[in-house]
């Protein structure tokens, strides 16, 4: 009954989306996903800090990326490019990227969908809708100020957070501190 | 140029031989604030508001201290705190803790002209200051709006006694658990501690 449930939200996906990516690209989440795509229809995984939080400790071998933004803040949608390209030449190397979209509610439809849509984003996109910012922006690193765009990266060993704007170049640096 | 900003200060500190070498080695792998922490004195400015006239903090003889806002018109968690912000210097200006709200960014629609429309619009009750060539934030270490600092006004100058966020939930105001800010302003003229005295939200990065 859940493989039935996943199979059939991962073909609704593929049809939302539109670009017949590899299902296994967003495979990993949607048993969480199920949960919470009852809500207005938008293509993206919603999650309170709760629910966003277990995203952020994976135990696996892979090393994740996970990268905090929303459309309008313009640095960072400066960055999302490289974060794209890493995501494309990395992906052989275990390393996964997830884009958590801060947008407010009123423009998940109006804006981030055609958004990641136009912009052909094969990265995973989550929405944290969490208001209780004071407690949880220290969950995600003690350091962090707020503000966005603001980046995490980790694998089982180790994690670095960064309160910043990436360029290729640094990103890639950062990341390969991660990857034998 | 923060890393080179970092070891500058680090090359300064062994120079003087300073004895907090270690707040800064833990602080190495991280962004240096610069701005002010809690219990700093902050400096005055004279910055120009909507209505063509300059303001300085000193302007308030009769002032208890102080909510200096940074914020603009663009940030929609800006524009989602305006009606709070409004509320704010409503409640506090006649207990003397005015509202002075700066705009620190200088992007298109942050410009004097559209802060002048936007305070209009929205009957702003406080001065909404241009922070022309961008000089005071840095210094007050805002990164981001809306950004609170709470002054208060004692004999030595204007400590800062709370930074951080306006409440607990941007999205609704009715929703709200913890309102920072009041019971900041309310601990502050009650003669009491502020806690907490810092907090943190997500916020647009100045531009």
């Amino acid at each position: 009954m859940n493989r039935l449930l996943i199979f059939l939200l991962m073909v609704a996906l593929m049809v939302g989306c539109g670009d017949g990516k590899k299902p296994k690209d967003v495979a990993d989440n949607q048993e969480v996903a199920v949960e919470s795509q009852n809500e207005e229809k938008v293509a993206f995984p919603t999650y309170d800090f709760e629910g966003l939080e277990p995203l952020l400790h994976k135990e696996d071998d892979q090393t994740y990326i996970i990268n905090f933004w929303a459309t309008w803040c313009k640095p960072c949608l400066e960055e999302l490019p490289h974060f794209e390209r890493i995501r494309e030449e990395q992906k052989n190397n275990n390393v996964k990227v997830i884009l958590v979209s801060l947008d407010m509610p009123h423009m998940w439809k109006s804006r981030l969908e055609p958004y990641v849509k136009n912009k052909r984003i094969q990265s995973e996109v989550v929405i944290l809708d969490d208001p209780k910012q004071n407690e949880w922006i220290p969950k995600v690193d003690e350091e962090w100020g707020g503000g966005i765009p603001a980046t995490l990266i980790y694998n089982k060993e180790k994690r670095q957070f960064f309160e910043k704007g990436f360029t290729y170049e640094e990103l890639n640096e950062a990341l390969s501190k991660f990857i034998k | 140029m923060k890393t080179k900003r970092i070891f500058g200060f680090f090359a300064l500190l062994l120079i003087f031989g300073a004895s907090f070498a270690m707040g800064i080695s833990a602080a190495k792998d991280h962004i240096v604030d610069d701005g002010y922490g809690i219990g700093d004195v902050a400096a005055d400015f004279s910055l120009k508001n909507v209505d063509g006239k300059m303001v300085s903090l000193s302007d308030y003889a009769n002032a208890k201290g102080f909510l200096v806002i940074f914020t603009c018109n663009t940030c929609p968690y800006a524009k989602a705190y305006e009606d709070r912000i409004i509320a704010l210097d409503k409640k506090y200006k006649s207990k003397g803790v005015p509202v002075i709200a700066i705009n620190p960014n200088t992007k298109s629609g942050d410009g004097f002209a559209e802060m002048q429309e936007r305070a209009k619009e929205k009957g702003f009750t406080y001065p909404y200051l241009h922070d022309e060539g961008q000089k005071v934030y840095p210094q007050y270490g805002a990164t981001k709006t809306p950004h609170v600092f709470l002054l208060e006004k004692t004999q030595t100058g204007n400590v800062v006694r709370y930074i951080g966020a306006i409440d607990d939930n941007y999205q609704d105001a009715s929703q709200v658990d913890e309102k920072f800010v009041e019971n900041a302003v309310d601990a502050l003229l009650a003669g009491k501690e502020i806690n907490p005295n810092t907090t943190k939200a997500i916020g647009c990065g100045i531009k």
